[in-house]
């Protein structure tokens, strides 16, 4: 299931506007950039004119919130057809979204919730992606997401129904370690019980992420350093998977390009020297 | 339950702000099934206002905050998103605002101008862009507008205004604005958004090319009732091809898409 290319990838740092006028004009060394397709899932304008500099310059891997894998309904036709399109402009190795739905009877509420975890939701939500992964021509990969509600209706773990999925889908994941740490904060799980658990062969990139501590939960924002159960976390997944491509997400109070960067790099201690480009 | 069944309940508690869903939620050790769905409902509501917000700052700017969270909150409960792509959500706005024009408050003209400039300003953002016009077939005597430009005959300035609330009036509170009549094309130059003013003859002619009549048609009907005189059109018709063709605005495909009024 590993993409043969992704040892070409090690630290990444997601595409994000702020940056977009220096890393142009500064050309920083980065192995990758992250991009959030549907950002660049548009008909022209400035959004493309920057998407092809940066591919001139760097490797990108793009990134979905919106492909709700694990909605009842079907593949959104025009959602494939444009993300095509821009598999074929950015080569990306391979194509990640979330393991969540998002969308019902065609109404979209932008947000990323969690899966019943049932038997009929891991059957539905795999045949979907192997639709989007025959359809789109590169592997896929899904991303273990952040949540706050569990539900009556589950039949097993969040990470017995990844498992269900994967394994189904003979797809990739795309391994969010701060997610299983905020969701194990939430729900009152054991943080490493699920990490040990992820079918290490299947993961072809891992995120990386601060998030906000509430008095009664925490919620996925984005917008602080990484703590350190986090890198224990991310640690204890390398032993794990070996090197693999990761990347650090800011989506909010976005610090400076050179902030970001080193925050991303305190991952080269844990990965294998070859990764660490 | 289903999971259709399942994901309507959670969806509707979501978008209406009830709790129905919280039957389904199991409560954590800190929080009640109805606190964590609220966690939901907040963010729900939260990143959608937000995003109407970032997309409409003037409007916003001329209703006033309280007056425009009350409108968006009623227009994603008439309208909820159907697109995945959070670019699309005011896409029915203008359209359900030209209903509702009571919910704009006093000022309901100047602000359906702006909500209209707004919009047109994302299209021009990042819409579609078409081959440009081959000069070796100005003899099949037509030509298209690209799709990314649109036109708008207006009853405010709300060009000016809008370029003073992105230079950091979107917090002040928007003085007394002249009424007049202006034209204006909203279009796109190496990835920027600019708003062009037009005079009335020019935006009808390009009105006139943008429904698919042939370059003469456009021209005939742009001037008719004009005052000026032979010389003074020729002129201007030069003039005017020539910044279109500079800009990029002609292409060699004729469309209908609406011209904002």
């Amino acid at each position: 299931m590993r993409s043969a290319k992704n040892q070409e990838y090690g630290i990444g740092v997601g595409l994000r506007l702020p940056h977009i006028g220096h890393i142009l004009a500064e050309r920083p060394v980065v192995s990758w950039f992250e991009i959030i397709s549907e950002n660049y899932m548009v008909d022209g304008g400035r959004p493309l004119q920057v998407l092809d500099q940066i591919l001139e310059q760097y490797q990108v891997v793009q990134h979905g919130v919106s492909m709700y894998l694990g909605s009842a309904e079907k593949l959104n036709r025009d959602h494939l057809k444009r993300l095509k399109s821009l598999v074929r402009r950015t080569g990306t190795p391979w194509v990640t979204d979330h393991l969540c739905w998002g969308s019902v009877d065609g109404r979209y509420t932008h947000d990323l919730l969690p899966m019943p975890y049932t038997f009929e939701a891991a059957k539905w939500t795999a045949q979907k992606v192997r639709q989007a992964q025959d359809y789109l021509e590169v592997p896929v990969a899904v991303e273990n997401v952040s949540s706050y509600a569990e539900f009556h209706v589950s039949e097993m773990t969040e990470w017995e129904f990844l498992n269900e999925v994967v394994e189904r889908a003979d797809c990739g994941v795309l391994l969010d370690v701060n997610n299983i740490y905020v969701s194990s904060q939430n729900h009152g799980f054991d943080a490493v019980e699920y990490l040990d658990a992820v079918p290490a062969e299947r993961v072809m990139q891992i995120h990386l992420a601060g998030h906000s501590k509430f008095e009664k939960y925490i919620l996925d924002t984005h917008d602080h350093p990484v703590v350190e159960p986090v890198w224990a976390l991310y640690e204890r997944a390398i032993e794990r998977c070996g090197a693999t491509p990761t990347l650090l997400e800011w989506d909010d109070q976005i610090p400076s390009f050179d902030e970001l960067q080193h925050e991303a790099m305190k991952a080269a201690q844990y990965l294998p020297a070859v990764a660490c480009r | 339950m289903r999971l259709l069944e399942f994901q309507r309940v959670i969806a509707a508690s979501l978008m209406s702000g009830e709790s129905g869903a919280a039957k389904l939620i199991r409560p954590s050790a800190r929080l009640t099934a109805a606190e964590r769905l609220e966690i939901y409902q907040r963010s729900y509501w939260f990143r959608l206002r937000d995003a109407l917000a970032e997309d409409f700052p003037g409007l916003r700017a001329v209703v006033g905050k309280r007056r425009f969270v009350r409108l968006t909150d009623a227009y994603l409960r008439e309208c909820p998103s159907r697109s995945f792509t959070l670019r699309d959500l005011g896409s029915q706005l203008v359209c359900w605002l030209e209903a509702k024009p009571e919910l704009l408050g006093p000022r309901a003209e100047l602000a359906l101008d702006m909500a209209r400039l707004e919009w047109a300003h994302i299209e021009a953002f990042d819409g579609a862009a078409e081959p440009l016009l081959d000069p070796e077939r100005l003899q099949d005597l037509r030509a298209g507008l690209q799709p990314y430009v649109t036109l708008l005959a207006l009853h405010y300035a709300v060009d000016a205004l809008r370029v003073r609330v992105d230079d950091g009036g979107a917090d002040r509170k928007v003085g007394r604005v002249r009424r007049q009549e202006l034209y204006v094309a909203v279009h796109r130059v190496d990835g920027s958004v600019y708003y062009r003013r037009l005079e009335r003859e020019e935006f009808r002619i390009l009105e006139g090319l943008r429904q698919g009549r042939s370059i003469a048609a456009a021209i005939d009907e742009g001037f008719a009732g004009s005052r000026r005189d032979a010389g003074e059109i020729a002129g201007l018709i030069e003039q005017w091809f020539a910044n279109w063709s500079r800009l990029g605005w002609l292409t060699g495909r004729t469309n209908t898409k609406r011209t904002g009024r």
